[in-house]
C-alpha cells in the first residue's frame, strides 16, 4: 500500500478518434497526495484524456498505469481493484435518476462490501453530510436537488468507498461563484482529511489558483507543461499565453494575489 | 500483521491498543472484535492508536460511534497517540455526527389512501388528456389555413418511418396469420365437405377485424413507443421548451406531424396486411382444401361485398389518432428522469392497444346496430 510509485502514469500515449488524433504524445504523472489541473482548451482532448485513464475509451497506443497497474492490459479482476480504490464525480453529476440520494451514495457499499445494511445507512448518511448535504436531502430523488446539491451528491458517491483517487471533472461548472467556492473549499478540506490523491478537470481559473498544486497543460495533442500556477502562467508557448492572460485569466490572477496579502 | 490483532484490550491500565488497517474492508471484522471486549462498567478508557497503519473514514466512524455509545453507558474515551492526519479525520466526523442524525423516513400510505390517490391521478390523467388533445385540435385549426406552416417533409419522414419501415414486418406477420385461420377454419370445413366456404370466412374476418386490427396493434408497439420516448428525451433535454421560445409550437413541429403522418400511414399499413392475410390464406387453401388458385380468386368478389374492405378501413384512421395522440401525450407528460421515459413508454403502449381494442368493440355494437 505504501508504495512511493506516482499514482498515474501515461507514457507515450496516443489517440485517433476518426480521423484527427486527439493525443499524439502524452506523458503524464500523478504523485500520490497531490491535486493535479488539468487544463486545456475546449477539444484538446481532456475528457477523452480522462476517460482512458477510467478505461472507458481505448487509446491506440501507449501505456496508462494506475496504482503502478497498466490499466489497458489488465484482467477484469486487477480492474475491479483499481476501481474500488478511485472515485469519479462526472461533468453531470451521473446520479442514478431512479434511486434516492442515500441509495445513490450507498449503491457502490451495496455492491462491494458485505457490510450490513444498518452500518451501509450510517456510512452513506456520514459521506452526505461530510459533502455538505443534509439528512433531510437523503430521501430526495436526483431530479429535486438544485445544481450544487447534485454536484454535492455525486462527490458524496464519489467518496463513498474512500477512495485514494478522486477524479473530477469539471466540478465547479454550472455553480454559482459562491457555491463553487464553496465547493473549491469543500474539495480541500476532504483531500487534507482523507488523504486524497485528486485529479481535475476544469476550466475555472479561480479552482486552479485556489486548489491545484499542479497543473497540466494540454494542447496541440502533447501536456505543453505541466507546473505550478505561478510558473505556468510565465510560460511563453502562445496557447498558454492566450489562456491564462486573457481578461478573465488577469482578474482570477489578481484575486488571488489579493487573497494572499489579506 | 493479520487481523487477529487489530485490537487489544488491556483492562490493567485500561487501554485498548488498536493496530493494522482501520479502513473500510476491514470494517465487518472489526466490528465483531469490538462487540467481544468485554468493556468495564464505568470509568475511563484510552484508546491508543499508535498502531494504526492505515484508517479512513469508515474506520473513523467506527470508533466515533462506539466512542458515542460507550458514552451512554457512562464511560469515558480518549483517543491518544493517533497520527496528526487520523486525529482530524476523527474530528472531522465527530463534527459531522455531533448529534445522531437520521435520514427521515420514506413517507407511508396506507392501502385505502393508495387507492384514492391512485385514482385522482388517473382521473386527472385523463383531464390531462383530454386538455392535450383540445390543446392539439386548437393548434390544428390555426394551422390548417396557413399552408406555411405545414410541416411536409415532417410529415413525409413519419410516413417514411412509421410506414414504409414497417412494410417487411407487417406482410411476414399478416401472412402468417392468414395461414393460421385458414389453417384452423378449413379443419372445421372439411369435416362437412364445405372447403369453399373457407374463402368467405377469410376474407370476412381479415378484411373486417384482423387486418386492422393486428396493423393497429403492432403499429402502437412499434411507433407508439417510439413516439413516446422521443418526445420524452426531448423534454428531459429541454428541446420543447426551446422550441417553445423560439416561437415554434412543438404541437406544430413535432406533434400534428406525427399524428397526420401516422393517420395517413395506418389505412395504408392497412391495405397492406389485408393483401398479405389473404394471399397466406390463399397458400394455405391451395395446399391442405384443395382450392385452385384461380377457385379461390374467382369466389372471391362474389363473396366478399366491397363495405367489408371500407369498414376494415375506415377503422384505421381512428386506431392511428389513438396511438399517435396517447404516444405524443405520453412523451410531454415524461419528467426529469430516464425513469419516467420507461414508465410513460410502457404506459403508452399499454393505453394504445387498450383503446384499441375498446375502440375495435364500439365499433362492432356501432355495425350490427346499423346491419352492416
Amino acid at each position: 500500500m505504501t508504495n512511493e510509485r506516482p499514482v498515474i502514469e501515461i507514457k507515450n500515449m496516443k489517440t485517433r478518434l476518426g480521423n484527427t488524433w486527439v493525443h499524439k504524445d502524452i506523458n503524464l504523472t500523478v504523485e500520490r497526495g497531490e491535486i493535479l489541473g488539468i487544463v486545456g482548451g475546449s477539444g484538446s482532448g481532456k475528457t477523452t484524456l480522462l476517460r482512458e485513464i477510467l478505461g472507458l475509451t481505448q487509446p491506440t497506443s501507449g501505456t496508462i498505469r494506475v496504482f503502478g497497474e497498466d490499466v489497458i492490459h489488465a484482467s477484469p479482476e486487477k480492474i475491479l481493484a483499481i476501481q474500488h480504490r478511485w472515485g469519479v464525480l462526472f461533468q453531470q453529476n451521473a446520479l442514478f435518476s431512479s434511486l434516492t440520494l442515500l441509495e445513490n451514495v450507498a449503491f457502490p457499499l451495496h455492491e462491494h462490501t458485505n457490510l450490513d445494511a444498518e452500518t451501509i445507512k450510517k456510512l452513506a448518511l456520514l459521506k452526505i453530510l461530510m459533502a455538505g448535504l443534509s439528512e433531510k436531502d437523503a430521501i430526495k430523488y436526483p431530479s429535486e436537488l438544485s445544481g450544487g446539491m447534485q454536484k454535492r451528491a455525486g462527490l458524496a458517491r464519489a467518496i463513498v468507498m474512500d477512495p485514494e483517487l478522486l477524479f473530477l471533472d469539471e466540478p465547479t461548472s454550472g455553480l454559482d461563484p459562491t457555491t463553487a467556492a464553496g465547493f473549491d473549499e469543500l474539495i480541500l478540506n476532504l483531500q487534507s482529511t482523507m488523504g486524497l490523491t485528486i485529479v481535475m478537470i476544469t476550466h475555472d481559473l479561480d479552482s486552479l489558483w485556489k486548489i491545484a498544486n499542479r497543473v497540466a497543460f494540454l494542447g496541440e495533442g502533447v501536456v505543453l507543461s505541466v507546473d505550478t500556477m505561478p510558473n505556468l502562467i510565465k510560460n511563453p508557448n502562445p496557447l498558454i499565453q492566450a489562456f491564462f492572460n486573457g481578461p478573465r485569466g488577469r482578474i482570477a490572477m489578481e484575486a488571488h494575489a489579493h487573497g494572499n496579502q489579506g | 500483521m493479520t487481523s487477529q490483532d487489530a485490537i487489544h484490550y488491556d483492562p490493567q491500565t485500561r487501554q485498548l491498543l488498536c493496530r493494522g488497517n482501520w479502513d473500510l474492508a476491514s470494517l465487518p471484522y472489526l466490528k465483531v472484535l469490538l462487540e467481544k471486549i468485554a468493556w468495564p462498567k464505568e470509568g475511563e478508557l484510552i484508546i491508543d492508536g499508535q498502531g494504526i497503519t492505515k484508517m479512513d473514514s469508515a474506520g473513523a466512524w467506527l470508533l466515533n460511534s462506539w466512542r458515542n455509545k460507550l458514552m451512554q453507558r457512562g464511560i469515558t474515551l480518549h483517543f491518544s497517540h493517533f497520527s496528526k492526519a487520523h486525529e482530524a479525520l476523527l474530528s472531522l466526523i465527530e463534527k459531522e455526527l455531533k448529534e445522531e442524525k437520521k435520514p427521515p423516513a420514506l413517507p407511508y400510505m396506507g392501502w385505502v389512501p393508495r387507492v384514492g390517490k391512485y385514482t385522482i391521478a388517473q382521473l386527472d390523467h385523463l383531464q390531462d388528456y383530454l386538455a392535450f388533445v383540445g390543446r392539439l385540435t386548437m393548434e390544428w385549426l390555426r394551422i390548417v389555413p396557413k399552408p406555411r406552416h405545414w410541416r411536409w417533409n415532417e410529415v413525409a419522414g413519419v410516413i417514411y418511418r412509421t410506414g414504409y419501415e414497417a412494410l417487411p414486418i407487417i406482410a411476414l406477420l399478416s401472412l402468417m396469420i392468414g395461414v393460421v385461420i385458414t389453417y384452423q377454419m378449413g379443419l372445421q370445413l372439411r369435416n362437412y365437405g364445405a372447403n369453399v366456404y373457407i374463402v368467405d370466412l377469410l376474407g370476412l374476418s381479415v378484411l373486417r377485424e384482423f387486418g386492422p386490427l393486428l396493423t393497429a396493434i403492432m403499429v402502437a408497439g412499434r411507433t407508439g413507443s417510439s413516439f413516446t420516448a422521443q418526445i420524452g428525451i426531448m423534454k428531459i433535454n429541454q428541446e420543447i421548451d426551446a422550441l417553445d421560445t423560439i416561437g415554434v409550437t412543438p404541437g406544430e413541429l413535432l406533434l400534428l406531424p406525427r399524428i397526420v403522418g401516422l393517420f395517413i400511414a395506418l389505412p395504408l399499413l392497412t391495405i397492406w396486411s389485408d393483401i398479405f392475410g389473404v394471399i397466406g390464406g390463399m397458400i394455405m387453401s391451395n395446399n391442405m382444401l384443395k382450392i385452385t388458385w384461380y377457385d379461390f380468386l374467382q369466389r372471391f368478389p362474389r363473396v366478399i361485398p366491397l363495405k367489408s374492405l371500407l369498414i376494415g378501413l375506415g377503422k384505421a384512421p381512428v386506431f392511428a389518432l389513438i396511438i399517435a395522440s396517447v404516444g405524443c401525450f405520453q412523451g410531454m407528460q415524461v419528467r426529469g428522469s430516464a425513469d419516467s421515459v420507461g414508465q410513460n413508454t410502457t404506459k403508452s403502449v399499454v393505453l394504445s392497444i387498450f383503446f384499441i381494442i375498446v375502440a375495435d368493440a364500439i365499433f362492432s355494437v356501432i355495425f350490427s346496430k346499423l346491419k352492416l
